[in-house]
Parts: C-alpha cells; sequence; structure tokens
C-alpha cells in the first residue's frame, strides 16, 4: 500500500505535541478503529431511544443519561456496514467532545492501548469506509491495524448533522 | 497601607455603579421649577459615597472629580444655587464620565482623560458663575405644614405580638387625613397563606400639621418589628407650570416602592444579600432533578393500593405539595422586577429626544412585573431598539403634532404584566403609526416576499424581515435595516412572540409575549404512535372527539375541522413527527385544540395521558434544533418525552389556509 509522503506532516506534528496515545478500540463493520481515550465518557448498552422528528437514519434519536439529553448516531447505518441489530449485546459508547456529549453505537468494543510514536503510521490516502480527513493514522500492533480516527472532526462534520451550521463553523 | 483593602474594592465598585445609577435616575426625575429637597440629597449622597470610598482606596482621580460635582450637589441642596437645567444636564454628563472612570479603575484600563478634563472644567466654570439665591417663595420651608410620608412594612410577625396595623391607622387617621396604599409585591396564595403572618406592606401619606413625634408615636408599639421611615412631604407642584422648552420627560411612578429610594432606607438594606447567579443555577438545577425524582416517586406509586399503604401515599402527597412550593420559591430568586430593564430608559429617551429635537414623555406601567433574570438581560437589547424605534420615526416633531391636533408632546408607553403561562410588555407610542401601503410598498421594492392578498397584521409583520426598513435615511439611531429582524429573531430565541398593532395617525404598538419561566413548564403529555409529547398547558385550549362531519377536507390544502364556529387546520401529530404507524381518521383520534401568538390549530393525537409538571431539558445543548420541538424533557419512568413548539405549529399551518 503506497503511504503519500504528504500524509506525514500533521502526524508528525501531533506526535511531536505529545499526542494522546491510549486509545479505545472498537471494531465497526470489518475493522478495528481507535479513538483518544481522554474523549470517552463512558461505554453503555442500548436502551429506548426517543426518536427525532426530521432525522437522518443513522440518528437513532436521544437517551437519557443521567438526566441529559444526548444524541445517539448509529455508526453501523452511517458507514452503511451490515446489518445494525438491537440487543442485549448492543453497546454504545458515549463520547465528550467540543463541549457536548454524543454517544455512538458500534459492532463492539475491545480494550484500550497504549500505542507509542512508532506503533502509528501515517494514514493512506484511500480504503477505509471512514474518509481519511478524519483518519489521524494507522496503529500496528502484533497483528492488528487500528484505524486512528479523530473522533472530534467526525462527529463535528456536516455530514454528522449533528451540530447546527452555526457550531460547525465555530469548530 | 496594608494592601488588604483589595478585597474590597469589589464591593466598592458595585456600589459605586448602584450610586450612580441612583444618581441618574434621580437627576431624570428632577424637575427645575420645584425644589425637591429628597431628590437632590439622594444624587448628594450618592456622590459623597463615591468620593468617600475612592478618596479611602486610592483612586484619586475618581475622588478629585467627584469632589467638583459633590461641591455644586452641595450648593443646590442648601438652596444656595438655584436649580437649572444647564445645571442638571452637566452633572449627567458628570455621571456618564463618572461611569468611564470607574470602569477604567476596576478594569486597569485607560481613562478618557478628555472627557474627563472637559467635564471637569465644565463643572469648574458652573461653580464660578454667579450664584442666584432664589427668592424663599419657592423653596418650600421643611413642610411642618404639609404632611408626612410613611412607608411601613411590617415584619411577617406583627401580628403574633398582638399587633394590628389597621388600629395603628386608624390614630394617624385621627392625626389628619390618611391615605393608605399597600405596596404591590408578592403574595402567597390562599392555600399557602398562614392567616397569623403579615404578608402585607404599606405607603402612608398623612396631610396634616401632626408633628414627626406625634407620627412616630403612633408606631411606637412596633418600632421593632417593622421597618418604618417616616419623612416629610413637598407641597404638591402649583397648576398651570409650563412644561420647560426643549425636552420634558417624566418618568411616572405607578408603583410607589421603587428601588432608587431603597438605600437611604437602611432598613431595607440590611435585609437583602448578594448571592451569585451561579449558586442559583446550581440551585435551580437541584430543584429541577427533585421534581423529577418526586414525579418518578409518585408515578411508581400509582401500582400501590392505597388502603395497605396509605402512610405512604399521603407522605408522598407531603412531597408533592412541599416539592412544588420549593420549586416556586427557587425560581422566584431569579425573578426580578422589570424595573431592572426600564430603569435605563428615562435617560436613553431623554438623551434621543433632545439629539432629535422632539419633545418626548415616557411612560412606564408595571414595573413591578417580575421576569426571570436571564430574560430580563435578553430582553433589554431588543427593547431598546424598539424605543429608539418609536423615538426616531414613530413620534413626530412638536409642530407637526400641533398641526394634527395632538399634545405637543409625544408619549412613549412602556407597559409589563402578567397574562396566563407570560408575561406580556408592550413598548407603544401616540406617533404616526405604521402606513401599511408604505411598508408593502417597500417591501416589494426589496424583494421581501409577501403574498397577494395580506391582512394588516401579516403587512406589518414584514416590518420583521431582514433588510427591510422605510426610513428614508438612514441615521445612526436606526433605520439601517437590521435591528427589527434581530429583534424578533432574539424574542423567539426566548419562546417568546412578537405582535404590532397600529392606528394610522394615532401611533403603533409593540408586544412581546414571553414565558415566564424557562426551566419548568406545565403540561399535558399525549400519546402518538409508541411515544408520548409533552403540549405546553399553557397553549391548550380544549380536547374533543370531533364527529364526522366536523372534519372537512379543503382542496390542496389539508384538512380542518370544525369547532363550533371556527374551521381550524387539523395537524396530524403522526405525519407531522414523521412516525410509524397507521393513520387513524380524525373522527377516530383525539383532538386538542391549541393556540399561540393569536392562532389555533388542532392537532391530532391517540391518547390524552395526563397532566404533570416537567423540567424542560435542552436538545440544542447536545444536538441542535429541532424543527417544532421546543425541547425535551424526562418523565417519570426515565424515558425522553419532546415538547411540541406550539407557535412553530401554528405559524406554519395557520399561514397555509388563510380564511
Amino acid at each position: 500500500m503506497s503511504i503519500a509522503a504528504g500524509n506525514t506532516g500533521p502526524v508528525n506534528a501531533q506526535i511531536a505535541a505529545g499526542t494522546p496515545n491510549e486509545f479505545l478500540t472498537f471494531t465497526l463493520g470489518e475493522e478495528e478503529y481507535g479513538v483518544d481515550i481522554l474523549k470517552v465518557q463512558e461505554i453503555r448498552g442500548y436502551d429506548t431511544v426517543t426518536r427525532i422528528p426530521d432525522a437522518p437514519d443513522f440518528i437513532k434519536g436521544v437517551i437519557n443519561l443521567r438526566g441529559t439529553i444526548v444524541p445517539v448516531v448509529d455508526m453501523r447505518l452511517k458507514f452503511k456496514l451490515g446489518s445494525a441489530e438491537y440487543n442485549e449485546f448492543t453497546v454504545m459508547i458515549i463520547l465528550n467532545i467540543a463541549k457536548r456529549v454524543v454517544g455512538m453505537v458500534v459492532d463492539g468494543v475491545s480494550d484500550v492501548m497504549q500505542l507509542t510514536a512508532e506503533q502509528i503510521r501515517p494514514a493512506p490516502e484511500f480504503g477505509s469506509v471512514v474518509n481519511t480527513r478524519y483518519i489521524t493514522g494507522l496503529g500496528a500492533l502484533d497483528q492488528r491495524m487500528l484505524i486512528l480516527v479523530d473522533i472530534e472532526k467526525l462527529m463535528s462534520g456536516a455530514d454528522m448533522a449533528l451540530m447546527d451550521s452555526h457550531s460547525q463553523a465555530l469548530q | 497601607m496594608n494592601l488588604d483593602l483589595e478585597r474590597f474594592h469589589k464591593t466598592f465598585f458595585e456600589e459605586s455603579f448602584e450610586n450612580l445609577d441612583l444618581a441618574e435616575a434621580a437627576l431624570l426625575r428632577l424637575d427645575v421649577a420645584v425644589f425637591d429637597a429628597e431628590t437632590i440629597n439622594t444624587i448628594f449622597r450618592a456622590a459623597h459615597s463615591i468620593k468617600g470610598g475612592a478618596a479611602t482606596f486610592g483612586f484619586s482621580a475618581v475622588a478629585e472629580f467627584t469632589h467638583h460635582a459633590e461641591t455644586l450637589l452641595d450648593l443646590m441642596r442648601s438652596g444656595k444655587r438655584q436649580l437649572a437645567q444647564p445645571d442638571i444636564d452637566l452633572l449627567l454628563r458628570a455621571v456618564d464620565t463618572l461611569h468611564g472612570l470607574l470602569g477604567a479603575a476596576r478594569d486597569g484600563s485607560a481613562a478618557n482623560l478628555a472627557q474627563v478634563a472637559e467635564v471637569q472644567q465644565a463643572l469648574e466654570a458652573a461653580l464660578s458663575r454667579p450664584s442666584v439665591v432664589p427668592p424663599a417663595a419657592t423653596i418650600a420651608a421643611a413642610p411642618a405644614a404639609s404632611g408626612w410620608r410613611i412607608r411601613f412594612a411590617p415584619k411577617p410577625d406583627l401580628f403574633r405580638s398582638g399587633n394590628d396595623p389597621l388600629r395603628i391607622f386608624r390614630a394617624l387617621a385621627a392625626l389628619g387625613e390618611l391615605r393608605a396604599e399597600p405596596v404591590p409585591q408578592p403574595l402567597p396564595g390562599l392555600s399557602a397563606a398562614d392567616p397569623e403572618t403579615c404578608y402585607l406592606a404599606w405607603t402612608l401619606e398623612l396631610d396634616g400639621a401632626a408633628t414627626l413625634a406625634e407620627v412616630a408615636d403612633c408606631f411606637a408599639w412596633v418600632e421593632d418589628e417593622c421597618d418604618l421611615a417616616i419623612e416629610p412631604r413637598q407641597p404638591a407642584v402649583a397648576e398651570g407650570m409650563p412644561p420647560p422648552t426643549g425636552v420634558n420627560v417624566v418618568a411616572l411612578p405607578v408603583a410607589t416602592v421603587r428601588a432608587a429610594d431603597t438605600v437611604p432606607k437602611t432598613a431595607e438594606v440590611a435585609s437583602s444579600i448578594r448571592v451569585g447567579t451561579e449558586k442559583i443555577d446550581a440551585l435551580i438545577n437541584l430543584v429541577g432533578e427533585l421534581v423529577i425524582t418526586q414525579a418518578m416517586l409518585t408515578q411508581l406509586a400509582e401500582a400501590l393500593d392505597p388502603v395497605q399503604n396509605e402512610k405512604l401515599l399521603n407522605g408522598l402527597s407531603q412531597l408533592d405539595r412541599n416539592t412544588r412550593m420549593l420549586q416556586e420559591a427557587v425560581m422566584a430568586t431569579r425573578m426580578l422586577p422589570m424595573e431592572a430593564v426600564f430603569s435605563r430608559f428615562p435617560r436613553l429617551v431623554h438623551d434621543l429626544a433632545s439629539k432629535l429635537g422632539k419633545q418626548v414623555r415616557l411612560v412606564t406601567v408595571g414595573e413591578q412585573t417580575e421576569l426571570d433574570k436571564s430574560v430580563i438581560e435578553k430582553i433589554s437589547d431588543p427593547l431598546n431598539h424598539l424605543v429608539r424605534n418609536s423615538l426616531d420615526h414613530g413620534l413626530e416633531n412638536s409642530e407637526s403634532r400641533v398641526a394634527a391636533g395632538k399634545d405637543a408632546v409625544g408619549t412613549i408607553t412602556l407597559k409589563a404584566a402578567h397574562q396566563g403561562g407570560h408575561i406580556v410588555i408592550e413598548v407603544g407610542d401616540d406617533g404616526r403609526g405604521l402606513d401599511a401601503a408604505r411598508i408593502l410598498a417597500k417591501a416589494r421594492e426589496k424583494g421581501v416576499p409577501c403574498g397577494e392578498t395580506m391582512s394588516e397584521a401579516e403587512i406589518y409583520q414584514l416590518i420583521f424581515a431582514p433588510g427591510f426598513s422605510t426610513a428614508e435615511q438612514v441615521t445612526d439611531v436606526s433605520g439601517r435595516g437590521v435591528g427589527m429582524d434581530v429583534v424578533k429573531r432574539n424574542i423567539q430565541a426566548l419562546g417568546g412572540s412578537v405582535e404590532l398593532a397600529s392606528r394610522p395617525g394615532r401611533g403603533a404598538t409593540v408586544t412581546i409575549r414571553l414565558p415566564l419561566t424557562l426551566a419548568i413548564l406545565d403540561g399535558m403529555s399525549v400519546g402518538v404512535g409508541e411515544e408520548i409529547f409533552i403540549l405546553p398547558l399553557s397553549s391548550v385550549i380544549e380536547s374533543l372527539q370531533p364527529l364526522p362531519d366536523q372534519v372537512k377536507r379543503v382542496a390542496d390544502a389539508g384538512t380542518v375541522v370544525r369547532v363550533r364556529n371556527e374551521y381550524l387546520p387539523l395537524v396530524d401529530l403522526r405525519d407531522w413527527f414523521s412516525l410509524p404507524g397507521a393513520r387513524r381518521p380524525p373522527q377516530e383520534s383525539i383532538v386538542v385544540i391549541v393556540e399561540a401568538e393569536g392562532r389555533k390549530v388542532a392537532l391530532q393525537i391517540d391518547e390524552l395521558v395526563g397532566q404533570q409538571q416537567v423540567v424542560i431539558k435542552s436538545l440544542e445543548a447536545n444536538y441542535r434544533r429541532v424543527r417544532g420541538v421546543s425541547g425535551a424533557t424526562i418523565l417519570g419512568d426515565g424515558r425522553v418525552s419532546l415538547i411540541l413548539d406550539v407557535a412553530a405549529v401554528v405559524r406554519l399551518f395557520s399561514q397555509s389556509i388563510a380564511a
């Protein structure tokens, strides 16, 4: 897989700036992803979700998280990966990003991994379900390849339809 | 000098700014024709306090500047200098300058030295002009002969010591002619009122020749159990006094107890305490959570056998009452009287009117009407804009007014009142009114979308379109056309609405409706499909199951329901919220009639679930604004329920079905 030289810039800058290198790993479809552990608030099961009118199908609705109304995105629907079932094994990651609390449903959550700078490679130009804009790098550990995602940027993007264009402009 | 004084700085600045506000309000109240010792004293004391504090804390620039103003005021209050409008205007400028100086001292920034020097020189110049000793006739002597004004606020336990205000009033009435007026203040509801607690306070006016000792004597028994202030009254202003030429601004005091009067009354100052808003907000959040928990308990208790669990159920219903009272009390802590907003307008009107060369008087009604603090902060700017508009465009200058047979002095009225679950604020003027034809023409010219046939009310609403302005010239006061749409948006962001009414040649009135509380809502829960929605109870008029012949289809526009003699558009909430499930015909469902902004709509739902108080949770904090939804709440069983934005539904649907 060819890796464009241009992509080393941002990754190196991040590592140099003291990249957080603890990642929560989760599976979505065929691939494993990693998000900055500091952005993860908690992990929950999937409970009753109240639908929101006029929302895209991947925004399932909102839940009551100990008194706060939190929107829930089903990443499996968003990226059109396989079937989205909701049972006792369905898992949701509650994220704390851009001063908001947002939940995302994934296929499964694995473990927290620490990655050193050498274990993080620059992101490929293509080949992933998630737009490369949001990928900060590839983590390689043993046989596993983790796609490291800038979850804040991903969730704030316009196509996620989670935020008003006004707040997006502030990102 | 030890540096420990720094922690007192904050208090000094807060109090100084308050004193400046007092001084400004008092200056505007002054009428040069009447020597009002009390008001002049108020201004003098304000200046004196500021000077003293500034000197103590080493703010020498402030102290020195204030000294000049204080000297001028001292001459005025002792009668050695006659009141003159130029002096009052100069003092107003001094207040502005002091504002700047204090702000600079507080923030550590540079003061506007040029302005300070200019005003200081003007003050010195005024002082050096020969003072005129006014003829004795125009000053009222210490009015032992004209009576007393007594402010009497008994403490709540007054009755328990066997005292009765009525007996005191009768004793006073024996000394002269007595008029008593209760002070408007919040009273508990009948069910919560304790008959042995005194909730009222009075302002009494006693005419006659009684001495201070005689009046004080009547209150001898209750001296320690009330807040009492006895002041001499001024004789009434002589009739036929011509209004001073130029600008005449009079704020008619409708409420007899004004915040401005509380500073000299030491008894009332001691009974208040400053609390940071974060503490109050935290308190309100906690009470909100309490309400949710209590609702959950009540719901769980419904499944219990009433006979076996009598004590528990009684306890729960007591808890319900206590929670409700706690909630009301806590919400009330954030409520401030509209006065906080209205108080800046006398100055604004004064300055603006003199700038535009018009004669204007400002009348305020209902300043004691209370409103949540956050709403007050956000309503200031829109009101500001509306008043400026009235002054600039609505009111004509004196010649035109007289030519039209109107009073040369125009009137702007600011009114606030409670109406149901809302507060209604009106900004009215008796100017030339709105010209519907001109508005329509301008709208067409600017490309603002307007229908073929529009009612007058709809034409007036065009004013709120962005970019609209019928002003011939853009002044720096108004006319740039960016104001009114911002006003409307700000008001809608508060969950309110704004309407215009006008009579050509007679004036215009803008009416703003705002919900009283932002956080808690009396709601009616309704079921649609699998979901439960909340309708604000204040918007619900009635619910019914329509008969087949009440339901009619209108070609291309939808369905209407005939209720008595009105045809109301029917909105199927299943459609509105895109919920799954089969559509039921209206005659097999329940229809709830709701009203917002003066228009009604019929909502089709599946079932009426109940009525409860809900805590409004923001949807936009973590998500975004959803059309037709004004917020969300958490039901007793932990589910999230959406609150319907009735105004949005009404707006969308009552337009599509024109009469």
